[in-house]
């Protein structure tokens, strides 16, 4: 059996389980696919092709020996470089962190997905410290989408992005702080996860906002999505934050009706500043699933502006030392949100964390009477690399300022989302399916019903 | 001519031992304009004093 860059995780696990094609193989395609478009797409900054092929024969002498080797076996991913990778010093994009030592192991997730029989083959590139929504780095250069390369990935995991949007690998890894799995899921015409906070460990990744990093899978499929997410959850005493619920499958929920759920359109805030794709994506979500009432989500702005006043201070925080000592070494642009955001006073910051606290209630209210919001990812499809502005409704806006606006106030209370890409022309667009915290499986069942219905599909790679 | 920020940044620079170039001063007075002005947007909404802050989100 042949592989083909299309095929999803699901279809290459059962291929290698059933031994009609080998692990080495699907590896090998893995590296071959990386080797003739990653030049252009600029997706990977490590590619452990050695490790690679050494875990690839270890799953195929565990079918041959007749081992159980789990549900991902021989399933080619990445992920974005701030992930510790056994031997490789974790860069989190940066240029400072690549003098650190190299990781003397995996983080967790790497670990759970390889201990399902995943094989890893390499780091992904991302915007610098995560502090970014462009996937431009301007020490490794631009991850570009894979649709159109002269366009952005969407960040700050833009490495992830454009590596499954380009079908490099079926699943890769990112983090998500205020939109970062979301935007190059929509810009890249992906599948994305943003679990609930606190969900899957954040163990041996380097943070950037302690209080709203989540860690989630990219993948072409929302089964592989699934499949992804069921083997990285459950506890894990090296992250504080991660959660002891058992461990909740999602992936034989997947396929269940939708007819039950009580699903409504994110208003007000979530209406305005959109471009007419993004007005269309929702509009085709929407009544796909018989969605017609709007729900006006109290204070969203007021949400978004406490979201970037935390990251920026917390954010700060974790760098102080390296402003101090290596600030020249930083891209200019974080370094310098990064010093105003140690200017501003902790008052203002304490007040941003307790309106935190009165938004998650009115977020609670919603859902006693709402299973699932729908909302753009993105106000637009991808803009030009490069691009500063874009003019919406005749006012000039600045691009980085704004890619993230509707993502910001989901992330900051922690909710669950599952990013649908919607096939528009000429580029992609996501939506986002809001459920309550831990109810992943709703969200993934939601993506899943539209995913059969045709309206949300991974678009073939347009730009190779 | 010296913004209004500027005296800030400078007792903060020093309050900091965070050195601010001459070179990188526009930009990181951009950057804590839109922060103090969105922190402001926060600072505005009332909030009753037995609000409790939550630095860790648990759902």
């Amino acid at each position: 059996m042949t592989t083909k860059p299309e095929m999803t995780a699901a279809e290459i696990a059962r291929a290698v389980a059933s031994r009609k094609m080998s692990a080495l193989d699907a590896t090998e395609a893995a590296l071959a696919r990386i080797e003739q478009h990653d030049g252009i797409l600029n997706s990977f900054t490590d590619v452990t092709a050695d490790r690679a092929r050494a875990k690839a024969r270890a799953v195929d002498a565990d079918i041959a020996a007749g081992k159980d080797v789990g549900s991902l076996a021989g399933v080619p991913f990445a992920v974005k470089n701030l992930f510790d990778v056994a031997a490789l010093p974790t860069r989190a994009g940066s240029k400072i962190n690549r003098d650190r030592a190299p990781a003397s192991r995996d983080a967790t997730l790497i670990e759970r997905m390889e201990a399902a029989g995943a094989v890893l083959v390499g780091a992904l590139n991302m915007g610098e410290y995560a502090y970014d929504f462009t996937g431009e780095n301007v020490h490794d250069g631009p991850s570009r989408n894979p649709h159109d390369t002269t366009r952005m990935t969407g960040g700050s995991s833009g490495g992830s992005g454009s590596a499954v949007g380009g079908a490099l690998v079926p699943i890769a890894l990112g983090s998500d702080t205020n939109g970062s799995i979301r935007v190059p899921s929509s810009f890249c015409g992906i599948f994305g996860l943003k679990p609930t906070y606190g969900r899957l460990s954040r163990a041996r990744s380097f943070p950037f906002v302690a209080s709203l990093d989540h860690l989630g899978p990219f993948a072409r499929s929302v089964a592989d999505l699934a499949l992804a997410y069921d083997v990285m959850q459950g506890e894990d005493a090296d992250d504080s934050a991660c959660t002891t619920r058992g461990l909740e499958p999602t992936l034989p929920l997947i396929a269940n009706p939708v007819s039950d759920l009580r699903i409504a359109i994110a208003g007000g805030y979530f209406q305005k500043n959109v471009f007419p794709e993004a007005v269309e994506a929702v509009g085709r979500v929407a009544k796909a699933l018989g969605a017609t009432k709007v729900v006006d989500i109290p204070e969203a702005a007021r949400a978004r502006a406490a979201a970037y006043v935390i990251s920026t201070t917390e954010g700060a925080s974790l760098h102080l030392d390296r402003l101090r000592q290596r600030a020249n070494d930083f891209d200019p642009a974080v370094r310098d949100r990064l010093i105003a955001g140690a200017m501003v006073p902790a008052a203002l910051v304490d007040r941003a964390q307790k309106f935190r606290r009165w938004y998650r209630a009115q977020l609670a209210e919603i859902f006693k009477s709402v299973d699932v919001l729908l909302a753009p990812a993105t106000p637009c499809t991808a803009p030009k690399l490069g691009q500063v502005n874009f003019n919406l409704d005749g006012v000039e806006l600045p691009v980085r300022a704004n890619i993230g606006i509707h993502t910001q106030p989901i992330s900051f209370i922690g909710l669950p989302v599952v990013a649908v890409p919607v096939p528009l022309e000429p580029l992609p667009i996501g939506v986002q399916i809001i459920a309550a915290p831990w109810r992943e499986d709703i969200a993934l069942r939601v993506a899943y019903a539209l995913e059969k219905m045709g309206v949300a599909a991974a678009p073939a790679p347009r730009g190779l | 001519m010296a913004e209004p920020l500027d005296d800030y940044i400078d007792a903060l620079s020093k309050a900091l031992a965070l050195p601010v170039e001459e070179a990188w001063r526009p930009a990181v007075r951009a950057n804590l304009e839109v922060s103090l002005r969105l922190a402001r947007l926060v600072d505005e909404f009332a909030l009753p004093d037995e609000t409790e802050p939550a630095p860790i989100f648990t759902a």
